[in-house]
């Protein structure tokens, strides 16, 4: 408490006193893919970080200074994420930077930013398991996505057979590991969840469907649980609807199916198929509405909005309320400053900063739509992200608290810090 | 008639190959002026980040070298070395990753009330290095992982080993050709599939992250560490390219090239044409491996996307654009393509606006690389190494018809049409 | 004054009455009371507590109930947030909506979108009123009712169908509906019915079958659980500890749970006696320092338990001890034995006939597979194959004609015409782009194979990219028309989608085109004599230059169609001609280069062995792309020229 009103003292000082402290402009990096693989999801979000900053500057910039958008092209080369974030904080000298998009990206980033004290938000959902002094996880953590879809799977639907498919990579094999010893935790017995990993793109689906299918003869209602990535979602569903699986036979909840993905797909034979986000671009509040409109006035007509999006949106501007709280884009006092920060998210609530990083965001769970769109059918209160999940031994012992704690990964049994770095 | 033909006095063999000479001082100079330049010892103008960009491309210089060994001496156009640099960059990461967890675990067990049992400092390190892709035990492949002699010895071994016996393989069943290219395209292609699986045990698509921070280094700067890099990359280009000019000297070299030329040629001669090919694709492989061994630790994090047979075929290109056949030719154009895509990625290039369209090099680098390269291919075979030609007036023989191979002298088609 | 007062007073009326309904909500209808009985629990909407209000409607015995539960669950009703009343809404184009009575159904009028929040019932919520709605539905005079009736038992079974559904098979007189029902009607039979005679009956009617719904209608009731006791009731079958149903450990953990033997003590609970008894610097006596083995910490703790400070280890007498016992058994727990044990003969005969299945759906998942190789192989086959091109732009060939059917969706969007105009616009687009790059680049190199391979390989980036810029990164949509929907069912275990018959009949057109025009038409025969002999098929009057050209755009031309079909069933990016140009190349080699023969054996092969491989580890595709491609390797060392090897002249060419 008090160290809060110490630095609001500080801010209020620097404010009044040297308006010109900071350097201007202020430069934020964007690390964002624009080519290779990534680039499709990736692309939207430099766009999305383009928009926020010029926002901001009609608003009057930060500290008095214009905000300038730094864009670099890491080409969906995971090493090219680590030069590029040196690049960014050591010869452009960025204050923050928002990027990232696949976990390995992010963990090829992480030591560079933990070595030069640099400050980044990610936006996406991610599999936990990790926290950083340096990182702000904006994007959901397994509790806030995977676990209570799977909840509304066990409860509202009825699923007593679940089949786990992902994309053979960390996100679909964490969360799939935690789901697993989180369905058996809830009485599903081993056998009656199913496994498969496939590879990036791939587009030859009628076996996996098949094998889906064949799951229900013990005469348990199976449900889906996807977390297929990327282009390859279109030979899944293109295949589910071929195979005549109706949301109400087989549903399929899916974790990284948005608006922008379904935009590569007719979604006439896909209605009712689920997916769970923290945001949907159909969600109801005025907020969101301006933000749509000036997303489609910018971009054109037929482009979306999605869940990255709006954590870039929630993001961006916190950072901006702590900066503007510290009266200094310096690191440090940055970060001390965002704890507890409040903004309103796109979907109506307050998302709120937690002192492990993490956001304390809505889960919404939405039905796909024939027009590509989302209907949102359930929607929880704010549930607080947990970077180390409580649903795997070695992980349930571990928390992550770097305002009271100062550690990412403090072992409550021995009570000490494993590491101050985090675990890349 | 032997004892009148006395053997001409061999002459040093940089004398007889200026060339070697000029580059090792040339190498010498600019490693000098970066360390002076750089933030490590010298005056810090240029910048950590690019001296690391600059160490790398000395180890992509490096595997260019052993491409063009294997492609423009031989004549074997292998679109599989990247795999051989990929297994280096694995071998050392692995006991990168293994010192640094072993010192984070055994620090925090220290404060446990129970001293650690060796099980229990396995598990903590195995939980920490694979809890992020959803395992906790070590598989069988990181037996040795623990000691940095072996996994140095893993360096040149394992890539060595797979050359040979896929090298072995290939050349007894006399697959040549565009099929040899092919077929380690398809090696690559399964190495680097095999590594995409968490089974694998190399923590599969993330693959191994944070190299750069050597272990019980955390006090030394990154400035420090990525300049020591740097000369030990230079020390392995020089000597690299030392040996590289050894090899294809001499008789060893004319065979070679004689092979590059007509292979059916040179067995008709009586000698043994397998032997040659496997000794190079071997040995390719391991200054393949080595270099990749240096340079990921530069990098911070290798993954099987590295691996992916793109990123061979890139090798090749930067070989050819450089100018087969003549090793200064390899270390030019791995040294510019891969210099150039830094800059143009990196958002520096300025757009350029034609008034109805605006070029943004981020969109169109990759189209004007691939069409520089058809360009090259077509129009300059011998690629920027040719330009050296045409400085130091060298002519090649005016024989007629296109020529089959790179070198001045290569047998052409004229000759060659049976 | 006055009048300005009087104006703004008639303004506000004015503004005051325009909202107001035309027609007031009847609050205190019927339904609407059972509504706001249950008020809170509909707003909740969960399936959990959903149950006994949805039971209430049905029950009412109100005439507007269906139409309440059906429009519930269209998700047409709303409820205004202030009253939390019900109503029946539409929405307007200008963001306003059209209320309607629960009622009677009657219009209440226009009203702001904000003061009501639409029901939004999930799909457990939607079962669960289908399910109260079948009563209303099964003996409907409309037939779609009936059959939505059908399909909601068939989901979602409830043993008050039983009764329900045996009363409107009599009466149907739809014929295919009544086989469904009575199919049905045993289903529940075997589910629900009280009399065990009547079940078995039931279950042997169904010989023959093996639906997934039987199936999943008889495996419950085959369901076991191993249990421990004294004595071994009726009907239940002795098994031993240790054997290979139950293992030791398994058996002593049902002991455990029981609390007939004490639980193993285990390493972490070991460790955690340890650190608790910890004194000053020694546990028991034991200096802490020596604890790092694991032996060391046994004996510490053996010390502990001398001591009686912990319990003592359970040792492998005591589990044997434990073990003997008892008696160990598996029950029946789904049913009483008599109808379980049919059951499971029924099952048993059906697991035969389910394998059999599953080989033949696999075969045709491998048949389907193959196909798809052949035909993204098929143009390289003529490329690579018959002129000995490498062309790595093969898989931007694919590409190309896939995004052509997009474009042309874009224009035609009837599904059927639009894919009839972008087969033989795929081929133009791909046939002139081959032609193009023939001329430009590859006639000057057909003496370097090795840098066409690397001058094709800059087209392919460079086309790649233009993709790229030219139609964003985002995958694009391309559909299929309306009659390739759905699947070809043989049962319920073997099925294949139409869009996979119809890329194989593609495959086998293409087959049949390739050959026809090789070896019955001038242009094959002059193909053919170019690629034999060049300088000999010029002096004949035949001009190479053409041949090739020709040959060429043939070659692309087909990739562009191979793209517009694969673009159906899978997606349409800048990228996926790269995931087919190294299996395409493989396709070739391994069948053989120049000869179509070897290309389709070749695709048959890798399609049959990937999905073998897919069968024996299911939960890993990754690792069947792996092995088939080392295999491929392997296949391709010893027999370096493919499956079927050109002899003589023609191989040295």
């Amino acid at each position: 408490m008090s160290r809060k009103l110490l630095a609001a003292t500080t801010a209020l000082v620097c404010a009044g006193a040297l308006p010109a402290l900071a350097d201007c402009p202020v430069k934020v990096g964007v690390l964002h893919s624009l080519s290779g693989t990534m680039a499709i999801s990736e692309t939207t979000l430099k766009d999305t970080m383009e928009m926020l900053v010029d926002q901001q500057n009609e608003k009057g910039g930060l500290l008095g200074c214009e905000i300038e958008a730094v864009v670099v092209d890491p080409a969906s080369d995971w090493p090219l994420f680590a030069e590029k974030a040196r690049e960014l904080l050591t010869v452009q000298e960025v204050d923050v930077i928002f990027g990232s998009w696949t976990s390995v990206s992010r963990k090829s980033a992480l030591p560079v930013l933990e070595e030069l004290n640099g400050l980044m938000f990610y936006p996406v959902q991610y599999e936990g398991e990790e926290s950083s002094k340096n990182v702000f996880y904006t994007g959901a953590a397994p509790n806030q996505q995977a676990i209570p879809a799977t909840d509304y799977f066990l409860e509202e639907l009825g699923v007593e057979k679940f089949a786990l498919l992902g994309t053979d990579y960390v996100y679909p094999r964490t969360t799939n590991n935690i789901l697993e010893a989180y369905l058996q935790d809830k009485g599903i017995a081993a056998e009656d969840i199913f496994v498969n990993y496939t590879p990036f793109g791939h587009s030859d689906w009628s076996k996996i469907v098949a094998d889906v299918v064949a799951l229900g003869a013990d005469g348990k209602k199976v449900g889906v649980i996807s977390t297929i990535n990327g282009d390859a979602n279109v030979g899944f569903y293109k295949e589910l609807a071929a195979a005549g699986i109706s949301a109400d036979d087989i549903p399929v909840v899916a974790f990284s199916v948005g608006e922008e993905e379904l935009a590569g797909l007719d979604t006439s034979n896909l209605v009712g198929h689920l997916a769970a986000w923290n945001y949907f671009q159909s969600a109801e509040s005025e907020a969101n509405d301006a933000w749509v409109a000036a997303w489609k006035a910018r971009m054109g007509e037929d482009r979306v909005t999605n869940d990255p999006m709006e954590a870039h949106y929630i993001g961006f501007n916190m950072w901006i309320n702590a900066a503007t709280a510290a009266g200094t884009t310096d690191v440090d006092a940055v970060r001390e400053a965002m704890y507890g920060q409040e903004f309103p998210n796109l979907t109506g609530g307050t998302a709120v900063m937690l002192p492990n990083h993490h956001l304390a965001k809505p889960v919404l769970i939405g039905e796909i739509q024939a027009d590509g769109q989302f209907d949102i059918i359930s929607q929880t209160e704010e549930v607080p992200g947990d970077a180390w999940t409580d649903f795997l031994p070695e992980s349930a012992v571990l928390k992550s608290d770097w305002a009271e704690l100062g550690c990412g990964m403090y072992n409550t049994e021995t009570s000490s810090c494993v590491q101050i770095k985090s675990n890349y | 008639m032997a004892d009148t033909a006395l053997p001409a006095p061999r002459r040093p063999f940089v004398a007889r190959y200026p060339s070697v000479l000029i580059f090792i001082g040339l190498l010498a100079v600019f490693t000098v002026a970066v360390t002076v330049l750089a933030e490590g010892f010298g005056i810090g103008v240029v910048s950590t980040s690019f001296v690391k960009t600059l160490g790398k491309t000395l180890c992509l210089c490096l595997v260019a070298l052993a491409m063009d060994l294997v492609w423009g001496y031989c004549g074997i156009l292998s679109l599989g070395h990247m795999a051989f640099f990929g297994i280096g960059g694995y071998a050392i990461g692995m006991w990168l990753m293994y010192a640094r967890t072993e010192i984070i675990v055994t620090e925090s067990l220290a404060a446990a009330p129970l001293p650690p049992t060796a099980q229990e400092i396995s598990d903590g390190i195995a939980t920490q290095i694979f809890g992020v892709v959803g395992a906790s035990e070590f598989p069988p492949i990181w037996t040795f992982a623990h000691s940095l002699p072996l996994q140095l010895l893993a360096v040149v071994l394992v890539p060595g080993l797979i050359a040979l016996v896929f090298g072995w393989l290939a050349f007894r069943s006399r697959v040549t050709g565009v099929y040899l290219s092919i077929l380690t395209q398809a090696m690559t292609l399964a190495l680097a599939l095999y590594l995409f699986q968490n089974d694998s045990g190399l923590r599969g698509n993330n693959g191994l992250s944070g190299l750069q921070n050597l272990p019980g280094m955390d006090d030394v700067p990154q400035a420090t560490i990525s300049i020591v890099f740097f000369w030990a990359s230079a020390l392995a280009l020089g000597l690299g390219y030392i040996v590289c000019a050894w090899v294809v000297s001499g008789k060893f070299g004319s065979v070679i090239r004689a092979i590059r030329d007509d292979e059916a040629r040179v067995r008709f001669l009586g000698y043994s044409v397998e032997a040659y090919k496997l000794f190079i694709f071997t040995f390719s492989a391991v200054l393949a491996a080595i270099a990749g061994a240096l340079y990921y630790p530069q990098a911070g994090i290798i993954n099987p996307a590295e691996i992916a047979p793109i990123a061979s075929i890139y090798l090749a290109v930067w070989v050819a654009i450089g100018g087969r056949g003549r090793l200064y030719g390899a270390v030019i154009g791995a040294a510019f393509v891969s210099l150039l895509s830094t800059w143009f990625t990196g958002g520096q290039a300025p757009d350029v606006n034609l008034g109805f369209y605006t070029v943004q090099w981020v969109d169109w680098w990759t189209i004007l690389l691939g069409l520089s390269f058809v360009c090259v291919t077509l129009f300059a075979p011998r690629g920027m190494g040719g330009l050296i030609d045409v400085i130091i007036e060298r002519r090649s023989p005016d024989r007629h018809g296109a020529d089959l191979g790179p070198e001045p002298g290569a047998l052409q088609e004229k000759e060659a049409d049976r | 004054m006055m009048t300005y007062l009087l104006r703004v007073l008639a303004c506000l009326f004015i503004c005051a009455a325009i909202p107001a309904p035309a027609h007031a909500q009847d609050q205190a209808a019927p339904v609407q009371q059972v509504l706001q009985a249950h008020g809170e629990v509909i707003i909740k909407s969960s399936r959990r507590t959903i149950g006994p209000t949805i039971d209430a409607l049905g029950a009412s015995g109100l005439p507007e109930a269906q139409t309440v539960l059906q429009r519930w669950q269209d998700k047409e009703m709303w409820f205004e947030r202030e009253t939390g009343l019900f109503v029946f809404a539409q929405e307007q184009d200008d963001g306003q909506l059209m209320l309607f009575d629960v009622s009677d159904g009657a219009e209440i009028g226009l009203a702001d979108k904000k003061a009501y929040k639409q029901l939004k019932p999930n799909s457990g919520i939607r079962g669960l009123i289908a399910a109260a709605l079948v009563q209303f539905q099964l003996n409907a005079p409309a037939l779609e009712e009936r059959l939505v009736a059908v399909n909601s038992i068939e989901r979602d079974a409830d043993p008050s169908h039983l009764e329900a559904l045996r009363g409107a098979i009599e009466n149907e007189p739809d014929a295919a509906l009544k086989a469904r029902k009575l199919r049905l009607e045993r289903l529940l039979t075997i589910r629900f019915a009280q009399d065990d005679a009547e079940r078995i009956t039931a279950i042997e009617s169904f010989s023959g079958d093996l639906g997934v719904d039987l199936r999943a209608a008889l495996n419950p009731l085959v369901a076991t659980r191993i249990d421990a006791g004294a004595e071994v009731p009726e009907g239940a079958r002795v098994i031993e500890a240790g054997s290979e149903q139950l293992s030791r450990e398994d058996a002593h953990a049902i002991l455990v749970e029981k609390g007939l033997a004490r639980p193993q003590i285990s390493r972490d609970a070991l460790r955690a006696a340890l650190i608790e008894n910890i004194e000053g610097d020694a546990v028991a006596g034991i200096r802490v320092a020596t604890l790092d083995t694991d032996d060391a910490r046994t004996g510490a703790y053996a010390a502990l338990v001398e001591a009686g400070l912990a319990d003592p280890l359970v040792s492998d007498a005591d589990i044997t001890e434990a073990l003997q016992a008892v008696q160990f058994y598996e029950v029946f727990t789904g049913a009483p034995v008599s109808v379980a044990q049919a059951a499971q003969i029924a099952l048993d005969d059906i697991e035969t006939r389910v394998a059999l299945s599953q080989t033949a759906d696999l075969a045709l998942d491998g048949l389907s597979l193959a196909s798809i190789y052949f035909l993204a192989a098929i143009g390289l086959a003529i490329t690579f194959g018959v002129m000995g091109v490498i062309n790595m732009a093969h898989g931007e060939f694919i590409m190309m004609g896939a995004y052509t059917g997009y474009v042309v969706q874009l224009f035609v969007p009837d599904y059927t015409l639009s894919i009839l105009l972008a087969i033989p616009l795929a081929f133009a687009v791909t046939f002139g782009a081959g032609v193009a790059m023939e001329r430009l680049v590859i006639r000057w190199l057909y003496h370097r194979p090795l840098e066409t391979l690397l001058a094709t390989f800059g087209v392919s980036i460079a086309l790649q990219q233009l993709a790229k810029n030219i139609f964003g990164t985002q995958a694009r949509p391309l559909t299929a028309p309306g009659w390739l929907d759905g699947s070809w069912v043989i049962n319920d275990i073997i099925s294949i989608s139409y869009i996979r018959i119809a890329i194989f009949v593609l495959a086998l057109l293409f087959l049949g085109l390739f050959l026809f025009v090789m070896k019955r038409t001038r242009l094959g025969l002059e193909v053919r004599a170019v690629t034999q002999n060049p300088r000999m098929a010029a002096s004949m009057g035949i001009n190479p230059d053409k041949i090739n050209m020709l040959t060429f755009g043939f070659g692309s031309g087909i990739a562009g169609i191979a793209g517009v079909a694969i673009g159906l069933y899978a997606k349409v990016t800048s990228e996926m001609g790269s995931d087919y140009i190294v299996q395409s190349f493989m396709t070739v080699v391994v069948g053989g280069v120049g000869n179509i023969w070897g290309t389709l054996l070749g695709a048959t092969m890798v399609g049959f062995l990937q999905k073998g491989i897919e069968w024996m580890n299911p939960s890993n595709t990754l690792a069947a792309q792996t092995y088939m491609i080392l295999f491929i390797i392997l296949f391709i060392q010893f027999r370096p020229r493919g499956i079927i090897a050109l002899k003589g002249r023609a191989a040295e060419a």
